[in-house]
Formats: structure tokens, C-alpha cells, sequence
């Protein structure tokens, strides 16, 4: 988008060409390649109709878009936006002096631990243990245990590694002041 | 509210929030992040359609009843006949579809996070150029967001979609492979120069105290007022990537196999199927409603050919036995390998009165599902591999495993490996 107003001219403002272009937005190619894939996936949906599922297949087109440009995102944007209100105000500017930004180690844990749930919520909540114990002989319930752990896991390692920043910038910081007292 | 020397043409009459560029505040936006992404994309998703293709190929839909798709269009075109070698063709194929189709989740989500704001630009439409182009966006972003859904949701076993996941997932991904190469074509230049603005090695040595805005580009995915960043691009790339290779990490153990399959927490056939001296499976007898009586002495195998011929389970044990160690693997990305042995499908065609095989139907005891008979392929039936399986690593098949009789056969898809086989006709 927004690429067909730097396209080279090529004709004048006057030619069939130029009309074209004035009137459609772009050169005649961008048309014609947009009809063909327009084309391939017609023919796509119309293989869905004569197999007379369209009208779920469309609507769950619809559904993933709609479900993540205006359900998911504002979701974890809303999600990210009250973390980083909720932490004190100095962790949210990359000041120098103000220590590693906490938020990235809350942020990172959390982001992992939830795409974890995205992707496994069906196994990790039991939505379809029936149909999954008859084909695998296999129960659901070890998956949300899992997710937990992983989840504790994800936020222990996260927590000594902040530690373990906290403390090289406080022995940076040690042998700066050594350094200084050194020389003045 | 906005300063003047920033309302551009038409500033006031757009509606206020998202329609505002002002609304977007992420430092990080911009061609170069978006590039990398669609870079990473464009490679991810070209392996996802040939792999997805491929296992289209590899039911050998032009045998007949094997196209679950029920469809007779010229999306059904059959370029060869799926081989038996490598055994493992299928294993792979499938494994990295299923895995790299999970582990591209979170790239997909950071690119379209990283284009999110275009879906608010204003005026919605300014050209029909404009308009088809974004119409097209609905197939590149409705498809792989529906092709990953139907994916995900269908190795768990949650058929919740009201349409059958193999003509969906088929046809889904045609209308996403025709929004793909059309937005490819549309979008390489502009990813090549957002690629080339920032220097990808500057990038990874730049820590948060010194990450600045991209430049402005022409499509604007820069913000106007970026806010203070709170992480550095490379940072942001490592947690893309961290998360990709946390989901592929914790799930790729049940398609490696062996004690792998204990590190894969999250799989549907990971560490709660690797219990010791048993292997996977995505059909149980319990489902079936496999009966005793049914296997049990009263169990025949009729093979039909030239002529017909009836067989219990000793005498089919009394035929010249082989084995043969090849993977069982599913359409779901799960896979397993064992030793096998049993009667060659080839003998069998012999006993029946055709010593050249063009191919077989094998029927189950199963009554009723979509794989309760698979049509075999002339070089299937011929593979010296190919058999008729009475036990697997050295003791009776599992009645869940396909007691009292299954085919096997290298590099073919695990539901074509019929299990509990009553019957076999050959051509």
C-alpha cells in the first residue's frame, strides 16, 4: 500500500496508459497480477462450496482476523500498557542509573508462558480430552500441571537473571566509585 | 490536540484513536523490524506450503477414496506417485510442517504487530489500487491465521471448526499461497530497501540506552511520536526468537522419537506417550469398538485377486515372515520407529494370483471413519518393505497397534498404515 505513487510514469498524462494510472492508482501490471491471485483463491473457495462447507470457512476466515486485530492484540497491548504502569516509574525509562528495566523480566516470562497457552490451551485447559483420550488412550490432565511448572520455571530463571544483573551493576558501580576515589 | 505543524492533509476529519497516527507510540516500529519479520516469514512459509503440499501429495489422492479433500478441481493436480524411499520422507515432512507451523507463531504475531497500525490508515481507501491491495491483505493475514487455528486445533483433537479440517486446511492455504505470492511481489522491493536502511550487526550490538527510532518510511509504519523504548530491537528480535524455539523445543521430542519424546512437554504424542515398550497411536481399538469375537479365533483375512483366499491368523503366521524397523508416522506431526515383521503385501498379491501387483485396497474392521480403508499404490504393494505386520519389536502387535494384522509401509502416511485388516483386494 501506498507504493503506487512513487511507480514510474513511463507514458504521459495524456496516453491510455496515463489514464489508467490516474484513474486505477497504480500501473496496469498491479491490476492484472491482483486479478490473478483474486482467481486462485476464487477458485480455492469454490472448491469449499461444492464441498458445501463455505459459508463455516469463510466465516472462520473472518474470525481470525477479526479475533486478532481487534480480541488479541488490544488484549496484550491493554496487558502490556498496565504492567509497565503498575512498576514504578524509574523502571520504565532506560535511565543509566536506575538498574536493569524490571519489565523485560516480567515481560519475556510472560510473554513465553502465555504463548505456551495460546498455542496448547485446548491439552492445557481439557477442552477436548474426550476426542483426544479416544485417539491416543492419553489423558489431558497432565497439561495444565505442565504449563504451571513451565510457567514457574520460566519466571525463577527470569528472576535470577535479574538478580544476577542487579549485582554485575552494583560491582560495576563499586569499582567505578574505587576508581574515582582513586584519583581525586 | 495535535500540534500544527504536524496535521497533515485531512488530519482533522480522521476519527480519533487507532485512525491517528499520533495513537501509535512503539519505538521499535519501522521498515527495517518489519522487513527482518517478513524476511523470516517469507522463507517460514515457503517450507510451510511445500511441506503442506507434499503431505497433500503423499495420501496419494488420485487412488481412488483416498482424496479426503472431496474435491475434483484443478487444485487436485497429481504430479507423481508418493515414493517408498526414503522411509523417513514422510516422518520429516510432516514433523517440520507441524513444528515449524507452531514454532512460526509468534513471528507471525510480532509481524503483524509490527504492521498493525497500517490497518487503521486513513482514508481506508484511496485508490481501487488501494482497495484490491488490501482485499488481498485478507488472504495473507486471514490465511495464515486460519491455516495456523485449523492446525493447531486439529493436532489436539479440538474439532470445534464446522468443516472437515482436510478440505479447509487444503483450500485455506490455496487462498493463502495466492495472498502470499501476490504480497511478495508487491512488498519485495520495499522489504529489500527496509532491509538495507539499518545494518543488521549494529542492530545486535545496540543495548537499550542507545536504541533510537527507525527512520520515517514511505508506508509510515514508523510513529509519529514514538514513545521512550522499554526494550532494544535486538531484544525484541531474541524474545521472537526465544519463543520460537521454546514452542519447537518442547514439542519436537514426538517426531524425533526415543528418549527425546520425554522433553516434549508440550505435543499431543510427547512425554505422556513415551511410556517404556509402547508406541503412539491416533486411532484406539476402544474407539473403534473393536469386539473380542472379532479378533479373536474367528479372525479371517481374505485376500481377493485372480482368486480368493481366506486365512486365519496362524496360517497367515505360517507364511515366509520378514522384518523391516520403519516409522509410523502421522499427519500430525507425531512419529515413532519400530521393528516390524510380518508377510510381504507382494506375497500376499502372489497367493491371490497376481504376481505383478498395479496396487490394493486394504480394508479394516473398522465400521465407520474416514480411514477405515486406504488404496494402495503399485510401488507400495511392490516395496520389499511393504508388509502385512503380525508383531512389532519382537512381540504381538498391540490390539492398539492393529492386533491381529497391519499394513506397514515406508514413507506412507501413519492412516494409511491400516490397522485391524480384514481384507486386502488387489489390482
Amino acid at each position: 500500500m501506498g507504493q503506487q505513487d512513487r511507480l514510474p510514469v513511463g507514458r504521459g498524462p495524456k496516453s491510455p496508459a496515463g489514464w489508467f494510472r490516474r484513474w486505477y492508482g497504480a500501473q496496469p501490471l498491479h491490476l492484472l497480477a491482483l486479478l490473478a491471485a483474486f482467481a486462485l483463491a476464487g477458485y480455492a473457495v469454490r472448491d469449499m462450496v461444492g464441498a458445501g462447507q463455505w459459508f463455516g470457512f469463510v466465516i472462520w476466515f473472518a474470525v481470525a482476523i477479526v479475533g486478532h486485530d481487534l480480541l488479541l492484540f488490544p488484549l496484550y497491548s491493554l496487558a502490556d500498557l498496565s504492567l509497565r504502569r503498575l512498576l514504578p516509574a524509574p523502571s520504565r525509562r532506560p535511565a543509566r542509573s536506575a538498574g536493569p528495566p524490571v519489565v523485560n523480566y516480567i515481560r519475556v516470562p510472560g510473554a513465553f508462558s502465555l504463548l505456551l497457552l495460546l498455542v496448547w490451551f485446548p491439552l492445557i485447559l481439557g477442552l477436548s480430552a474426550h476426542a483426544y483420550h479416544r485417539a491416543s488412550g492419553l489423558a489431558e490432565s497432565p497439561y495444565l500441571g505442565r504449563w504451571l511448572a513451565v510457567t514457574g520455571v520460566l519466571f525463577a530463571v527470569s528472576a535470577a537473571s535479574y538478580a544476577l544483573a542487579l549485582r554485575r551493576r552494583a560491582s560495576r558501580a563499586r569499582r567505578a566509585s574505587r576508581h574515582r576515589h582513586r584519583f581525586h | 490536540m495535535s500540534p500544527p505543524g504536524r496535521a497533515g492533509p485531512g488530519q482533522g476529519r480522521q476519527p480519533p484513536g487507532p485512525f491517528r497516527p499520533r495513537f501509535w507510540r512503539s519505538p521499535l516500529r519501522g521498515q527495517w523490524l518489519t522487513s527482518v519479520l517478513g524476511l523470516v516469514l517469507l522463507g517460514g512459509l515457503s517450507v510451510m506450503a511445500v511441506t503442506g503440499l507434499l503431505s497433500y501429495a503423499s495420501y496419494d489422492p488420485r487412488l481412488p477414496g483416498n482424496d479426503e479433500t472431496s474435491g475434483a478441481g484443478l487444485l487436485h493436480f497429481y504430479l507423481f506417485s508418493w515414493p517408498t524411499d526414503p522411509a523417513w520422507l514422510y516422518r520429516v515432512n510432516q514433523g517440520v510442517h507441524v513444528t515449524l507451523g507452531v514454532a512460526l507463531v509468534p513471528v507471525v504475531l510480532a509481524k503483524l504487530w509490527s504492521v498493525l497500525p497500517r490497518l487503521f490508515s486513513w482514508p481506508p481507501v484511496r485508490s481501487p489500487a488501494h482497495l484490491l491491495e488490501r482485499i488481498s491483505l485478507i488472504m495473507v493475514v486471514g490465511g495464515v491465521l486460519f491455516e495456523m487455528a485449523t492446525g493447531i486445533m486439529d493436532i489436539q483433537n479440538w474439532y470445534v471448526f464446522p468443516f472437515s479440517f482436510y478440505t479447509a486446511h487444503l483450500y485455506g492455504a490455496w487462498v493463502f499461497i495466492a495472498g502470499l505470492v501476490i504480497h511478495v511481489i508487491l512488498k519485495f522491493p520495499r522489504m529489500l530497501a527496509g532491509l538495507r536502511s539499518r545494518s543488521l550487526r549494529r542492530e545486535l550490538r545496540t543495548p537499550l540506552d542507545q536504541t533510537q527510532p527507525e527512520d520515517p518510511d514511505p508506508a509510515g509504519l514508523r510513529a509519529a511520536r514514538p514513545a521512550p523504548p522499554t526494550i532494544s530491537r535486538r531484544g525484541l528480535l531474541a524474545a521472537v526468537g526465544g519463543g520460537s524455539l521454546l514452542l519447537a523445543g518442547l514439542m519436537v521430542g514426538q517426531s524425533i522419537g526415543g528418549w527425546t519424546r520425554r522433553t516434549a512437554l508440550f505435543a499431543p504424542r510427547g512425554l505422556s506417550a513415551a511410556r517404556p515398550g509402547t508406541l503412539p497411536v491416533n486411532r484406539t481399538a476402544a474407539d473403534i469398538g473393536l469386539t473380542d469375537a472379532e479378533v479373536g479365533p474367528a479372525y479371517r483375512l481374505t485376500l481377493v485377486g485372480a482368486r480368493q483366499v481366506t486365512l486365519t491368523r496362524a496360517q497367515v503366521a505360517a507364511l515366509p515372515q520378514h522384518s523391516a524397523v520403519l516409522p509410523i508416522a502421522c499427519v500430525e506431526g507425531w512419529s515413532a520407529s519400530a521393528t516390524w515383521a510380518g508377510v510381504r503385501l507382494a506375497d500376499l498379491a502372489r497367493m491371490a494370483g497376481i504376481s505383478h501387483p498395479a496396487g490394493a485396497r486394504v480394508e479394516s474392521l473398522e465400521r465407520h471413519g474416514s480411514f477405515k480403508a486406504a488404496s494402495l499404490s503399485g510401488a507400495q504393494v511392490n516395496d520389499p518393505q511393504a508388509l502385512l505386520a503380525l508383531r512389532v519389536n519382537g512381540a504381538d502387535l498391540p490390539r492398539d497397534h492393529g492386533y491381529p494384522a497391519r499394513v506397514i509401509i515406508p514413507a506412507a502416511p501413519g492412516v494409511h498404515n491400516t490397522k485391524w485388516v480384514s481384507k486386502i483386494v488387489f489390482q
